[in-house]
């Protein structure tokens, strides 16, 4: 009886803080997004005209769709290129300075804000940009390349820039885990590099896959400002819907946009949590 | 009120404090509270500018503390946070939408010195006795109240207003001479095939709008009977053009802020675009040919003014009436002058000008040396004119003034739908 009290009382805290912070603020957002708006007051109401709004417009879909297209090809990439630098990381850099040297060095571009990050891809990139420049200095092209800049490209490539370290790190971290006398045991039984990887390795590594796909996925998924800036403002994403409904004013069609992406990336996260029980990895 | 302006003239005039506390000591005291008084102002980047805090703390003794934000953000704040400001450094178009909320005080001229000298533009509405009125929300329409607390507009002068005019321009597009090299004299060209994937509007519903309208009726597509007040029939057909010149690659990039209408230019990405006046002198200041095209169906306009929050009172909003009065009275508009501004009663700012700067922004006269900004940097060289001719050529040419329209929210989702097609 006291032991369960105390243990109520220690969860107590948290209780208040997810309450204050998390739940309040969603179930206001909730609220919201059935009342009504003017131009420059919102006033309550319970009316389903902001959904109806939303599901009736054909560019609702549209944004929909395409940041479903940014999430699922920034998250190929990212582990793509996550999963094979984890696995250098973890199996072939066998000193464990050097692995800490070179993980540290994976995190050196964090310590600058996303912000800036992403910003200096456009000089980078533009019509006069280095890039461009240097391509025409080779030869290889005689026109700039218009698509390098404002377009889906560049915003995928900072995308997968600011994020794969969202992918290296829970990947590596489950690698390190994996007891290094199975992959001895797969070598005496006969299997070859790739076996391991494939039958061995791949499968000790989902949770961390998972985790980092749920970083990716929400954190693109939510994302407004890269979009905004890599494609100077051409492309829309939901975030960047919601952002646009707030500068001008339209709480409650920005708290009903936010209510249904907010349950679409549940959706996402509940189908990927049924591949793989990361609690095995916390 | 009355111990303020004793209490500041004498400060002021005698020039220490220890001639003001021998002379006046009761308003002594008084001198010593106003310094305790911060006024926060709030508005878009324009005019929010430190110059002005400095020298009021220099001029008047108290603090202004500033902060800039863009159209839509300071919208926001204006209907949504009385509280956190005293000061709203706001658009007319802007105070439309904000006036009904009762978040700002209505001000009285009687107290206003200079309220004489302000341009007509701001009190009939007619430069000249026999200019034409353009369409939009022209500043005169949302510039007066019936008295105190009163929420709808006034048809015309009370002695309320509604906003204490501080900073206009009349708006065109901004071109890249060196990379268009020939002759651009209508709206039209914005959309002209010819700029594929080099053009530019900017993303700000109720000023893009209007740019678009200028394009459509120079394109000959449609003549509006308001621009400033479009039917959604209207609304629909101006924004279907515009999506379809997007869809085709029209358009580089959308800007929303001032500091990216300066990198487009400047970085060459885009050659044609809707700008505002001093982005164009930060392009030119960087030595980037950049000209602010007067076209033949005129100017798209805006004005900005200072309102005061409803929660301000007492001896803080004696010191806001101060402040406006300082406003006008000659130095800020002379420093937002030399930007290529200009000032709500220009004559008290020819003071503050060399003739030459006066004949180059004012007057539309060729310079005689070199012209700066008050930054220092070199704008026109002598023998050059100002883009657009003299003031007078300039906002006599208003076709239209930013606006929100009866059917805004229709717009706005609208817009959002360009944005996202």
């Amino acid at each position: 009886m006291t032991r369960n009290l105390i243990g109520w009382l220690q969860a107590l805290p948290l209780a208040f803080v997810l309450a204050g912070f998390l739940v309040a603020p969603v179930a206001m957002i909730g609220m919201v997004s059935f009342w009504g708006s003017t131009e420059f007051s919102i006033y309550p109401a319970f009316q389903f005209e902001n959904y109806r709004y939303l599901f009736s417009s054909a560019v609702t879909w549209k944004v929909f769709f395409a940041t479903f297209k940014y999430a699922a090809i920034t998250w190929a990439l990212t582990l793509s290129i996550g999963f094979p630098v984890a696995f250098f990381l973890a199996f072939h850099v066998r000193s464990q300075t050097l692995q800490v040297a070179l993980f540290l060095v994976c995190t050196i571009p964090f310590w600058t804000s996303n912000i800036i990050r992403m910003i200096s891809w456009i000089p980078f990139l533009g019509r006069n940009g280095i890039a461009n420049k240097t391509l025409i200095d080779w030869g290889v092209i005689d026109q700039p390349l218009e698509w390098l800049l404002y377009s889906d490209f560049s915003v995928i490539l900072a995308f997968v820039h600011l994020y794969t370290l969202f992918m290296v790190v829970p990947i590596f971290n489950t690698m390190m885990r994996i007891d290094r006398s199975l992959l001895e045991a797969a070598r005496d039984a006969g299997a070859s590099g790739y076996q391991t990887l494939v039958h061995v390795i791949l499968p000790l590594t989902k949770p961390g896959i998972m985790i980092g796909t749920i970083f990716v996925v929400t954190l693109v998924m939510g994302d407004f400002i890269t979009v905004r800036f890599m494609s100077g403002s051409q492309r829309a994403n939901v975030g960047r819907l919601i952002s646009n409904d707030i500068a001008l004013l339209q709480y409650p069609s920005a708290a009903a946009t936010a209510v249904v992406l907010l349950v679409t990336v549940l959706m996402v996260i509940g189908i990927l949590l049924r591949f793989v029980n990361i609690r095995k990895e916390l | 009120m009355s111990k303020m302006r004793y209490s500041r003239r004498g400060f002021l005039k005698t020039g220490t404090a220890a001639a003001a506390a021998t002379a006046f000591p009761a308003p002594m005291i008084w001198a010593q509270e106003i310094k305790d008084i911060t006024l926060r102002q709030f508005g878009t980047g324009v005019s929010n500018l430190n110059e002005v805090a400095t020298k009021v703390k220099e001029d008047l003794g108290f603090s202004l503390e500033m902060t800039a934000l863009d159209s839509d953000a300071v919208t926001q704040r204006a209907a949504t946070q009385p509280d956190s400001f005293d000061i709203a450094d706001i658009e007319y178009w802007i105070a439309k939408k904000v006036w009904p909320t009762g978040n700002l005080q209505a001000m009285e001229t009687s107290k206003i010195e200079n309220y004489d000298k302000i341009v007509g533009i701001f009190r009939s509405g007619k430069l000249t006795p026999e200019s034409e009125i353009a369409q939009g929300t022209a500043p005169h329409t949302v510039g007066f109240v019936e008295g105190p607390g009163s929420t709808t507009f006034a048809a015309e002068e009370t002695g309320y207003m509604t906003l204490i005019p501080t900073i206009y321009n009349a708006d065109t597009l901004g071109i890249r001479p060196d990379l268009i090299g020939r002759p651009i004299s209508n709206w039209s060209e914005l959309l002209n095939p010819e700029f594929k994937g080099k053009a530019s509007i900017l993303d700000i519903s109720s000023i893009g709008i209007m740019d678009m309208a200028m394009v459509v009726e120079s394109m000959g597509e449609y003549k509006y009977p308001d621009k400033g007040n479009m039917t959604k029939e209207e609304i629909d057909l101006t924004i279907g053009i515009f999506t379809e010149a997007k869809k085709a690659g029209q358009f580089r990039a959308f800007w929303k802020t001032f500091d990216e209408s300066v990198n487009l230019m400047t970085s060459g990405e885009v050659v044609i675009q809707s700008m505002w006046s001093p982005a164009i002198t930060a392009v030119k200041s960087r030595g980037i040919p950049c000209v602010y095209q007067p076209l033949e169906e005129g100017y798209r306009s805006w004005g900005g003014g200072i309102g005061l929050s409803s929660s301000l009172s007492g001896m803080a909003l004696d010191a806001a009436y101060e402040y406006i009065n300082w406003y006008l009275s000659g130095w800020v508009g002379g420093f937002l002058m030399r930007q290529g501004y200009y000032s709500a009663v220009p004559e008290t700012s020819k003071d503050f000008m060399s003739e030459d700067e006066w004949g180059y922004w004012f007057e539309g006269r060729p310079a005689t040396g070199d012209i700066t900004n008050p930054f220092g940097d070199v704008l026109a060289a002598a023998g050059e004119t100002r883009d657009g001719g003299s003031f007078y050529d300039r906002m006599g040419a208003v076709a239209c003034w930013n606006a929100v329209m009866d059917e805004n929210q229709y717009m706005v989702r609208k817009w959002n739908e360009f944005i996202a097609a």
